[in-house]
């Protein structure tokens, strides 16, 4: 019986995620006219049409405005246009190579179609959705990792990474309640702050959010699951004292993410943490065998470590995915 | 913890967040201690982390407007004051047993404290990295580039704690030969 609940529970949860990524992966009008728009290459972007376009209309550059969708003053420029043989699709050549990971919005004025023209069309240009998100989650955890790149939260991490089953308790702890409070977060600036123009309180509502999450698992478990609440429970105060669990809905505010894409960053920082906690949790295990100088001894050999390791993940910097 | 290895890259960057954390500090201090009879014991903890976060959030809109440059060089560090362990501690050990004046001295102390050790490590790191002093040129040469890193924190306030430990240990060491 207990285990038919938790398969419910985790077929609704997978049922939630699903939904998510496929319609916030839709949003964007697009005119019916267009069938498909991509990336090609680094420095083209290819248009596909539903009929065949008129070669003098498509051929000239004027008809055509691209810019990054954040930036939308700065024009880019257009080297040359070229038109398959079926006159249906059109590549874009630009002077210089394109910023992929920032959706490009590419309007179109008055589109000819066998002499007549069926309107001005604006179409959102962007690499692989899922894609996209991946690489948020594998930036958050490795490329940008919150601890050894972004140098936060370092109070709960050498605080807790002494012991391998310490390190891993308070990981998986903190990516639990950090996706959860991030989501909150997010749809509070989102649907509240933002249209009420009260983006100066983001940092007095984020961090009550947070404490009154922490609060509400904590009592929750305490009552739903006594077995769980002994292993976890002492890693949930510790939670509000690390600052990633505040960094991470101030960054996803600023960047103006949508639901799946704080999805992505909230885990990604979760298990990025958990991943430095592991690996610092099995170094100084070691370390305790080891013959340390006794200035060294504990903390002060911690930090060196610390910095070894944020010198091996530097070599992370500059990677991008798809 | 975070900035101490973040961005204490400069004199100036350690001097500026030494500033927030001292008047965040001394605010939130005197906050608490003028209105501590008011607090119900229970909801103690949470009510001094909206203090404070009430008070980054006016050091925080304050350098925004007036020192946009810096404001920029420390970037998200400013916010995470909220997160300082060392305040709300004050104000659980301090600020709510003692009156007004006692705890303005007190939050005075802790964040010149704090603003001390920012500014030793920006002392070295900068010297050792730049090889200037607030810009200006002193050394005329880069001693170590490596210290200019954002990383090389880590190694810094390692080096600074065993120089601690090993002054303890000495003095130890002198006062059993003593005794």
């Amino acid at each position: 019986m207990a285990r038919l609940r938790r398969i419910t529970y985790l077929t609704l949860g997978f049922l939630l995620l699903a939904y998510l990524l496929v319609f916030s992966g839709c949003a964007g009008s697009q005119n019916r006219f267009i069938k498909k728009t991509s990336f090609r290459g680094t420095h083209s972007i290819l248009i596909t049409f539903a009929g065949p376009v008129d070669e003098e209309w498509a051929t000239k550059a004027s008809n055509y405005r691209v810019y990054e969708k954040p930036d939308p003053d700065i024009v880019l420029k257009i080297s040359t246009i070229e038109l398959s043989t079926n006159r249906q699709t059109v590549i874009l050549h630009f002077e210089e190579p394109l910023n992929q990971n920032q959706p490009h919005m590419v309007t179109m004025r008055g589109i000819m179609t066998e002499g007549k023209s069926v309107g001005t069309a604006i179409v959102k240009v962007r690499k692989l959705y899922l894609g996209y998100l991946f690489s948020i989650l594998i930036g958050a955890m490795l490329v940008q990792n919150f601890v050894f790149t972004k140098y936060l939260g370092l109070c709960v991490f050498f605080g807790t990474s002494q012991k391998r089953s310490t390190a891993v308790g308070m990981g998986v702890t903190f990516t639990i309640v950090i996706v959860a409070s991030a989501m909150m977060s997010w749809f509070l600036y989102q649907f509240f702050l933002k249209p009420f123009h009260l983006d100066f309180l983001q940092i007095i509502v984020f961090i009550g959010l947070v404490s009154l999450s922490v609060q509400a698992v904590d009592t929750i478990l305490r009552k739903v699951n006594p077995m769980l609440f002994k292993a976890f429970g002492v890693y949930l105060v510790l939670v509000i004292a690390n600052c990633i669990i505040l960094a991470v809905p101030l960054i996803l505010a600023d960047n103006e993410y949508n639901a799946a894409e704080s999805l992505m960053l909230a885990l990604g920082a979760g298990l990025g943490f958990l991943i430095a906690l592991f690996l610092m949790s099995s170094v100084r295990e070691r370390l305790e065998l080891a013959n340390v100088p006794p200035t060294y001894r504990g903390l002060p050999i911690a930090f060196v470590v610390a910095g070894l390791f944020a010198l091996a993940f530097l070599g992370f910097s500059g990677m991008s995915i798809f | 913890m975070c900035p101490a290895v973040g961005i204490s890259t400069t004199v100036m960057n350690g001097l500026m967040l030494g500033t927030a954390v001292l008047f965040v500090q001394v605010c939130s201090s005197c906050t608490i201690a003028a209105i501590k009879n008011y607090i119900h014991p229970r909801i103690r903890i949470p009510t001094y982390t909206l203090t404070i976060a009430t008070w980054v959030t006016v050091i925080d809109l304050v350098l925004s407007a007036y020192a946009p440059e810096a404001y920029k060089a420390m970037g998200i560090f400013i916010k995470l004051i909220v997160a300082f362990a060392i305040i709300t501690m004050r104000l659980e050990v301090f600020a709510c047993k003692n009156t007004v004046a006692m705890s303005f001295w007190d939050g005075l102390g802790m964040g010149l404290g704090f603003m001390f050790g920012m500014v030793t490590l920006g002392f070295i790191r900068e010297l050792l990295g730049m090889g200037t002093l607030l810009g200006h040129n002193v050394l005329g040469f880069r001693p170590l580039l490596f210290f200019a890193l954002p990383l090389a924190g880590f190694f810094c306030v390692g080096f600074m704690m065993a120089i601690f430990n090993y002054v303890e240990l000495v003095f130890n060491r002198r006062k059993k030969r003593r005794g």
